[in-house]
């Protein structure tokens, strides 16, 4: 795509004002003072779908930590004891390729919102987007609108002043520890972390202990803080200087992207006017310059400038536009998801959705789809048992009695089901061969065994050298779960 | 930093680092602000190819504030911890310190799983599950690199799973070998004997085990064996567990079997070493191994099949 006017390139709302001096030389700063965003509250259908989204990955976060599966923790990242719990799945160690995949998945997800839409992911789903959401919530609510929140800031101190501010803190500080204990509880049992965060102290060691361990209660207040500081102060920083996202995105847009679009044609040039005049005999555009698209933008920018990278996509100016339209009685949508393509061809909106699917789309998808069901499918048929032979080092070939050769394996075996099994240990790939130590292995749920097996072949079977065989590990009294691992069989 | 050789390089590098440190602080503060030509901040004046232009766009202030929190972090870092040349830091810390007290700490915390077996009686704890469980893995990283994953051994390791034992195959015996390790000294009898004499001893050591021999080879052995031989391994090549001296009537060769073998071992000698395992292994340790080898022998059991 071209790039944006090289105005818009810059940020327009946090650029310090062009200072005009006389002087010939300009003392300059490499570093400015962050100028504090006062976004003002917004209603409407993109609103809306942002504050829908924001409930359901919230129930998700805070109610999946409780959720119990088999007695246990549904959704669990044990960390010391390498399991990761997923609803009736177990992650080992061994399973980290499925890590891979999800990262995959994700990536290409992303590449494929982008492509299509923008910047989806920042402005419905985004951590940062949702936490500054639910923050600047109470805010509104303890301090009042934009306009009450920039006035008592300006304020002096006073007790009133005092109140809110501290209500307001009081307020982002629960949520923050809650969200930083839910955190915590994904990889500590939540159940477990909630009585010891409640029991605050126990009697041990001659005197009171915190009951939380000291490791816990870190990471808890680190989260908490994280939270507490990324959606209550940082806020659009991070977007802006923290998030490598908004700096690769024109990589992944095009003249087809849908991105949150000022219809320039249609809006200028703006100007103030009254509701009853006749704006084409005032010679003006539909934009009325009120700037409410500029005071709800989270990240501080005119969209009117074109695209720029602050933007987040998350049409707040849309609603804000579309509301001040509807007073007017002008038609919705001067700011609208639009492409380039189509406000310069001027595409009908059907016209302009059909190009959504255009070959960059279709093959993020179709990569998309394809990961998706081959991971699908290798999860369905994912086997829990893990076999790793190891050839035993120091006996690499004996001979027993009757001639017989003999080789040592250790066999470890993992059972990654959740109920103890049984196991059958066989070995083939050579005539006559046979497993002679301990033929079933009983293994624990969610435990691994490294069991010594010797293996023998009859004399005259096998030429000096090596002969690659395999183990056969199955269960007993459940066929399906089985696992074949190669290994070699030595005579000397 | 003990391979300095004088105390020089220690200031030396000592004073390069805390003037680097400083440095960055100064270039921090100093380039921070700067003048520019111009009448306007809206770009920084730089010019390239005629007519591209950089805009200006500060970073945030707290942003610079990073760079001075790392070099603060640096000078306290360099305080408590080694870094300054040979200074050793406020905490005194160390690698080898670290690593004593997560020694201690793992003991503290696993101890008391191995202590309750270590007043056990080894023959009670041969058919403990729980103890062979425990056995079975320490014994698959303290000796299984010799003995063989399933104690099986290998030439020149002997089998800890049959019922011949060099040491003595009581729990005592046994736990005496682990403690404090064996050494088993055949010497070379090659000179003495000489090539034929070797010979002749060999096959009659191979008809103490009902070996195929050579009848005249044999009985020309005996003698030579009774007078070189049966002060270690008895006058009936039965053996003797108080030197580790093997018995030579059974099948089982610790160092190859059939007559060249048995000639080498004659003529050069063997000379065999069981480390003591006393320095690393806690006695309850020590007892769970006990344990776990003596069931490999009596019962030729894993855990496995007690289980």
């Amino acid at each position: 795509m071209d790039l944006p006017p090289p105005k818009a390139l810059g940020s327009a709302g946090a650029r310090p004002a062009a200072v005009v001096q006389p002087a010939e030389t300009l003392e300059q700063a490499l570093y400015e003072v962050r100028k504090k965003i006062y976004p003002r509250a917004v209603h409407g259908w993109f609103a809306a779908w942002r504050w829908a989204l924001v409930w359901a990955t919230q129930l998700v976060f805070y109610g999946g930590a409780w959720l119990q599966w088999n007695d246990r923790q549904a959704v669990l990242f044990d960390i010391v004891h390498r399991k990761f719990y997923i609803l009736g799945l177990v992650f080992w160690p061994q399973d980290i390729i499925y890590l891979t995949v999800l990262l995959i998945v994700s990536a290409l997800g992303l590449f494929l919102f982008t492509a299509v839409a923008g910047r989806l992911w920042c402005g419905y789903a985004c951590p940062q987007t949702v936490y500054t959401e639910i923050f600047m919530w109470v805010e509104e609510r303890i301090e009042g609108s934009r306009a009450a929140r920039m006035k008592l800031d300006q304020s002096p101190l006073t007790v009133r002043k005092l109140g809110l501010k501290s209500a307001k803190h009081a307020v982002w500080l629960a949520i923050a520890l809650w969200t930083g204990f839910t955190f915590v509880g994904y990889f500590t049992p939540i159940r477990e972390l909630w009585t010891e965060a409640t029991t605050l102290f126990r009697w041990s060691g001659g005197g009171p202990n915190p009951a939380l361990g000291p490791w816990e209660t870190f990471w808890v207040l680190f989260y908490g803080f994280a939270t507490y500081g990324n959606a209550g102060w940082m806020r659009e920083q991070v977007c802006k200087y923290m998030c490598p996202y908004a700096r690769f995105q024109s990589a992944m847009f095009d003249r087809d992207t849908l991105v949150i679009t000022y219809d320039g044609g249609r809006g200028e040039p703006r100007g103030a006017r009254s509701r009853a005049a006749d704006r084409a005999a005032l010679g003006l555009g539909d934009c009325v310059d009120c700037g409410i698209c500029v005071q709800v933008c989270p990240t501080g920018i005119d969209i009117r400038n074109g695209l720029q990278y602050e933007c987040i996509g998350c049409a707040a100016c849309v609603d804000g536009c579309d509301q001040v339209m509807d007073k007017m009685g002008y038609p919705r949508g001067l700011i609208r998801y639009s492409t380039e393509n189509a406000v310069a061809q001027h595409l009908t909106r059907s016209q302009t959705l059909a190009r959504v699917f255009r070959p960059r789309a279709l093959v993020y998808a179709g990569i998309l789809a394809g990961i998706v069901i081959a991971a699908g499918v290798s999860l369905w048929l994912r086997v829990p048992l893990k076999v790793d032979v190891i050839r035993d080092r120091a006996a690499i070939s004996r001979e027993v009695e009757g001639g017989l050769i003999e080789n040592v394996f250790r066999l470890q075996i993992m059972n990654t089901a959740e109920t103890g099994r049984r196991f059958e240990v066989r070995a083939e790939g050579l005539p006559g061969i046979r497993v002679v130590s301990e033929p079933s292995v009983e293994v624990d749920a969610a435990a691994s065994r490294m069991v010594p097996v010797r293996v023998r072949v009859p004399p005259g079977e096998a030429r000096p050298g090596t002969h690659p065989i395999e183990f056969v590990v199955s269960a007993i009294g459940d066929e399906g779960v089985a696992v074949r691992e190669k290994s070699v069989f030595i005579v000397r | 930093m003990s391979e300095f050789t004088s105390e020089f390089w220690s200031v030396y590098i000592a004073l390069l680092t805390i003037v680097s440190i400083l440095a960055c602080a100064v270039l921090l503060w100093t380039q921070g602000k700067r003048k520019v030509a111009g009448t306007t901040t809206e770009t920084t004046g730089h010019t390239w190819d005629g007519d591209l232009g950089e805009y200006n766009n500060p970073l945030p202030r707290w942003w610079s504030w990073l760079f001075y929190i790392t070099i603060v972090f640096s000078l306290g870092y360099l305080a408590l911890y080694p870094g300054l040349g040979s200074y050793a830091g406020a905490l005194g810390w160390t690698e080898v310190k670290q690593l004593g007290e997560e020694d201690a700490r793992a003991n503290a915390q696993f101890g008391p799983l191995y202590d309750k077996f270590a007043a056990q009686d080894v023959a009670k704890l041969a058919s403990n599950p729980e103890a062979l469980a425990i056995g079975q893995r320490l014994f698959l990283n303290h000796c299984a690199q010799c003995h063989a994953a399933d104690g099986g051994g290998s030439r020149g390791f002997p089998n800890l799973t049959d019922r011949d034992w060099l040491w003595g195959g009581t729990p005592e015996a046994i736990k005496a070998s682990i403690i404090d390790g064996r050494a088993g000294v055949m010497p070379p009898f090659g000179p003495a004997l000489g090539e034929q004499g070797v010979k002749d001893v060999a096959h009659y050591v191979l008809s103490l085990s009902g070996s195929p021999s050579d009848s005249i080879r044999t009985a020309r052995g005996k003698p030579l064996f009774a007078q070189t031989c049966a002060v270690c391994h008895g006058a009936d090549g039965r053996g003797n567990p108080a030197l580790g001296a093997p018995n030579l009537t059974d099948r089982i060769w610790l160092h190859g079997s059939g007559e060249p073998a048995i000639i080498e071992t004659i003529t050069k000698g063997r000379n065999n070493q069981m480390p003591a395992h006393k320095e690393f292994l806690p006695a309850s340790k020590i007892q769970l191994l006990a344990g776990y080898v003596y069931s490999l022998s009596e019962q030729g059991a894993s855990p496995a099949a007690a289980k």
